[in-house]
């Protein structure tokens, strides 16, 4: 192994969190982008080849170690690691619409889902996976709500653009711009 | 048209469980979904008729969303029920709103499907650093019965200090004794130093009990208590007055 792949795991380890490609270039000053994913690259093929229980994922704009999924069910049940609770269908729904529409207000989302939203959003925020990213025009210049990097990591997904793309879905209407 | 007053349900009555809905579209999708109806074609009658029949046993308050659903239901129904203008091409279908909003929502609810579908893959798999939540305390370290705890904790609350409003110091001050010693004292001599009253190496108790007996006395009108220069001795002085009675 090289000493910076060697330095990756090290820094993939301590970090609670994914890290970035320029975030693991600063852990050695003279390694490069390309640098950095050709020894991400053999750290990943180290763990796949070796049979470890865990793997280096892309997600949330970074790389994080994760264990394997068919480690799961036994480490959960020997209590752990325990797993996040579920999103109840109306977190589900605003997040949804959060993700397709955003930067989007209180009221788009209320009209879209015919409930009120307060209570939902507001736990949203609490648990990180939206945020207040602008105002809106219009009386009260309304808060705008887009969705986090953690909500990237909740879903396990590298970027916004892995969202499924509205043609893919069973039910297709406007794309997001069109729609009032 | 009253909200409450009976409502008449087309066919059969529908019996839903209402928290079992996100809100009132996921409810008209229900409806409509369960009865295999066009999406295009909603028979909006029956359907806000079903609609207020599921929705009358809420109460008021969580009912809000729901209601102004079925206001909304009925004004399309009322819009129906005009005359359309025969061969007019430029007639809306009230409907077309409704149906827009239905299939966005239900666009939202796939995706929704998706997110959790998702969500709960990456659930699978685990980072550092997280920790299981403390669901369960750890096991008591001793074993003790009720009797015990409450014993203990009586004798606890004893212990403890209360609140000190005030705390009364006995005084030892003995002014009977003093006053005593000054009248004997003025028995047999007509003036005196204060400090032949006090003796040698008297206590702080003993200066202030004379002191106190002193000055009771010169109220009193027995004594008369002078210092000629500032710091000088005190002298104490047999009352006049005292003589003449």
């Amino acid at each position: 192994m090289r000493s910076l792949t060697k330095l990756i795991e090290a820094a993939l380890f301590a970090a609670a969190r994914p890290v970035t490609i320029d975030e693991l270039a600063g852990l050695d000053p003279e390694a490069g982008e390309h640098d950095v994913r050709a020894a991400l690259d053999e750290l990943r093929l180290a763990y796949d080849a070796g049979g470890h229980g865990i793997e280096v994922v892309e997600l949330a704009d970074g790389f994080q170690i994760l264990t394997r999924r068919e480690c799961a069910e036994a480490i959960a049940e020997a209590r752990l690691v325990h797993r996040p609770r579920k999103l109840s269908a109306a977190a589900l729904e605003t997040l949804a619409i959060i993700a397709y529409r955003q930067p989007v207000g209180r009221a788009d989302i209320e009209q879209i889902r015919g409930v009120q939203a307060d209570g939902v959003l507001r736990m949203l925020q609490e648990r990180g996976l939206i945020d207040v990213v602008g105002r809106g025009e219009g009386i009260g210049r309304p808060l705008l709500y887009g969705t986090t990097a953690a909500f990237l990591e909740l879903l396990g997904l590298k970027d916004l653009s892995e969202l499924p793309r509205l043609e893919e879905l069973s039910v297709a209407l406007k794309p997001p711009g069109e729609v009032r | 048209m009253s909200m409450a007053a009976p409502v008449q349900v087309a066919d059969r009555p529908f019996l839903v469980q209402l928290d079992a809905f996100s809100g009132p579209l996921d409810l008209l999708l229900h409806l409509i979904r369960e009865q295999e109806i066009d999406i295009a074609d909603i028979p909006i009658g029956r359907i806000a008729d079903q609609f207020l029949a599921a929705i009358h046993q809420l109460g008021l308050n969580e009912a809000a969303d729901y209601l102004e659903m079925a206001a909304y239901l009925l004004r399309i129904k009322v819009a129906m029920l005009l005359p359309r203008p025969l061969g007019d091409d430029e007639w809306e279908d009230p409907r077309a709103e409704l149906v827009r909003r239905l299939l966005e929502y239900e666009q939202i609810r796939e995706i929704a499907d998706w997110v959790s579908r998702q969500a709960g893959e990456r659930s699978d798999r685990f980072a550092r650093g997280l920790l299981p939540e403390a669901a369960e305390l750890p096991p008591p370290p001793l074993l003790l019965d009720l009797q015990e705890l409450l014993a203990t904790a009586e004798r606890l609350v004893e212990g403890l200090p209360g609140q000190v409003l005030h705390r009364v110091v006995p005084r030892p001050l003995d002014t009977e004794g003093a006053t005593l010693r000054i009248r004997e004292l003025l028995a047999t001599r007509e003036r005196f130093d204060l400090l032949e009253l006090l003796g040698s190496a008297p206590t702080v108790t003993d200066v202030i009990s004379c002191l106190i007996a002193l000055l009771e006395l010169a109220r009193l009108g027995e004594l008369i208590v002078s210092q000629d220069v500032p710091f000088g001795s005190v002298a104490i002085t047999r009352a006049v007055a005292h003589e003449a009675h």
